[in-house]
């Protein structure tokens, strides 16, 4: 037996992170205490599964998973004028992004092709940014390099970030007993989906958010590392929660129809062509000034030859990322993302199709290993999502 | 009846000339649970290390590699609605393919259990 390469990576950089032993994160060994599998993923190791990915998915679509996302790169950009030096790099509205709350935004090159993606939170004048793991090296580079000098760019390498996701995350969450850190802030069950705020846990500092990458309500947890196994422990005592790891993170993030960079995104991508144009707020499209500009503010009169789309495939053999898309004897495009949902009992994927044929309903056919799997375009996402609004 | 193993992680009983082929326990293990599994055609002619076979898991998908020669004499039906018995029985209920062996003399290359085991444990 040999397996194919995995494709559960965030990885746009590959051969940048290749040649690096990898780095172990501030929960690694309570990891392997669990009974994680460590695999190396984006320069770490870090966890494929524990019981087995199928269990912790549908576990996580019930009750509540524990993820450690702390590969990511955690970014505080501060200073006078931080909102508008980041709309010179970001399609988003930053500037009318009031404290506390968060937006899923694009790191854009000059093409307007697709860097990295990544949520900005206004922490009170200050902006915190979660980028990807394995391009946040390029992505401090480049923020290094268009930032203006009296911007201050830190990267809180000192910090982990759990995610706390599922129905039951909230209830979970709640019995800890978090203090909003100042008078006024929102307790934590006041969170609504895509806010945030600053709390304490037994005098640790937390910053949290309601957000996440499963398509459930859930919490995203910024946590210094030297307190982060003491949080995962109180976490995991709950009756609701299990640690998950990074195969069921990847077809949870799959049937919500959520892309995953270096996959379903790259610099070859726009977003018009990923179906992101939600992330290039009103404002901005009419103003532009952003770059990347001059590129996709055509497209989106336009629009652009391919498109983004869900497929779901018949039959139970999963179509994998590269596997090519026709109509027909005509190639029109590409899957990005694919695998077995375990929530729908079937083979879904992303694809890159022809624009034309992107609307629901369309038949289509995927190559795999030399057999035809009759498709169909569906809405996305797969699985509807549950976010607490 | 006699099982050997291959360094590739497959299992084969052989008994006469036919032999039975599924993955080892270990393997399934390794690859998590398995969603699909991709047969050969009954009557295809294999040459020894071919893959004729694809198990797919959630998270990717594995070949399976003929640990000897000959024709596939049968495959396990029961697979197509129940591939996870690849991981609850996979080195009695979930056996993949049948084959009649061209050449019995090629299983002298294989691992009985004893050295399979020590194999897996020096992973």
């Amino acid at each position: 037996m040999s397996e194919y390469p995995v494709s559960d990576d965030e990885n746009g950089s590959e051969d940048f992170v290749e040649d690096l032993a990898p780095l172990n994160l501030p929960l690694d060994a309570w990891h392997r205490e669990q009974g994680g599998r460590m695999v190396e993923f984006a320069g770490y190791m870090m966890p494929v599964q524990y019981e087995g990915i199928m269990a912790e998915h549908l576990w996580t679509r019930e009750s509540a998973g524990l993820f450690d996302v702390s590969h990511m790169g955690q970014l505080e950009v501060s200073g006078e004028g931080a909102a508008e030096a980041l709309e010179a790099l970001l399609p988003g509205d930053i500037s009318a992004l009031k404290a506390g709350r968060q937006r899923y935004s694009l790191l854009l090159d000059e093409n307007g092709g697709i860097l990295d993606d990544l949520m900005v939170t206004n922490r009170g004048g200050e902006y915190y940014v979660v980028v990807n793991g394995a391009t946040k090296w390029d992505d401090i580079a480049h923020l290094r390099e268009y930032l203006p000098d009296e911007i201050t760019l830190n990267h809180l390498d000192e910090h982990a970030l759990l995610a706390l996701q599922g129905p039951k995350a909230a209830d979970a969450f709640s019995r800890l007993g978090l203090e909003p850190a100042f008078p006024g802030m929102p307790r934590l069950e006041e969170l609504k989906f895509m806010q945030s705020a600053p709390f304490f846990w037994e005098g640790r500092p937390l910053g949290v958010s309601r957000s996440g990458y499963t398509g459930e309500d859930g919490f995203e947890i910024s946590v210094r590392a030297e307190d982060v196994a003491a949080l995962a422990d109180a976490l995991v005592a709950q009756d609701e929660v299990k640690p998950i790891g990074l195969g069921a993170r990847d077809s949870l993030r799959l049937e919500a129809g959520l892309p995953l960079y270096g996959h379903d995104l790259s610099p070859e991508t726009d977003p018009v062509a990923a179906g992101l144009t939600f992330a290039i707020s009103k404002r901005r499209k009419a103003e532009g000034g952003f770059l990347g500009a001059d590129k996709v503010l055509p497209m989106l009169a336009q629009g652009t030859p391919r498109s983004r789309v869900g497929l779901v495939v018949e039959g139970r053999m999963a179509a994998r990322e590269g596997a090519k898309v026709f109509r027909e004897d005509q190639e029109v495009g590409v899957v990005t993302s694919g695998g077995f949902s375990p929530s729908l009992q079937q083979p879904i994927a992303m694809a890159y199709i022809d624009a034309e044929l992107a609307a629901e309903g369309t038949s289509l056919t995927i190559e795999m290993r030399g057999k035809k799997l009759d498709c169909k375009v569906v809405p996305m996402p797969f699985v509807p999502h549950r976010y607490h609004r | 009846m006699t099982r050997y193993f291959s360094e590739d992680h497959e299992w084969i009983e052989v008994e006469g000339d036919l032999g039975t082929v599924g993955i080892t326990d270990y393997a399934q293990g390794q690859l998590g649970d398995i969603t699909f599994v991709d047969l050969p055609a009954e009557g295809a002619s294999v040459g020894k290390g071919d893959s004729v076979s694809v198990v797919d898991s959630v998270k990717a998908a594995s070949d399976v590699y003929t640990p000897v020669s000959g024709t596939i004499a049968e495959v396990n039906a029961a697979l197509a609605d129940a591939p996870e018995l690849v991981n609850t029985e996979a080195e009695t209920g979930g056996w993949l393919f049948r084959v009649t062996l061209s050449d019995t003399a090629e299983i002298g290359a294989l691992m009985d259990e004893a050295a399979y085991k020590s194999y897996v444990d020096s992973l």
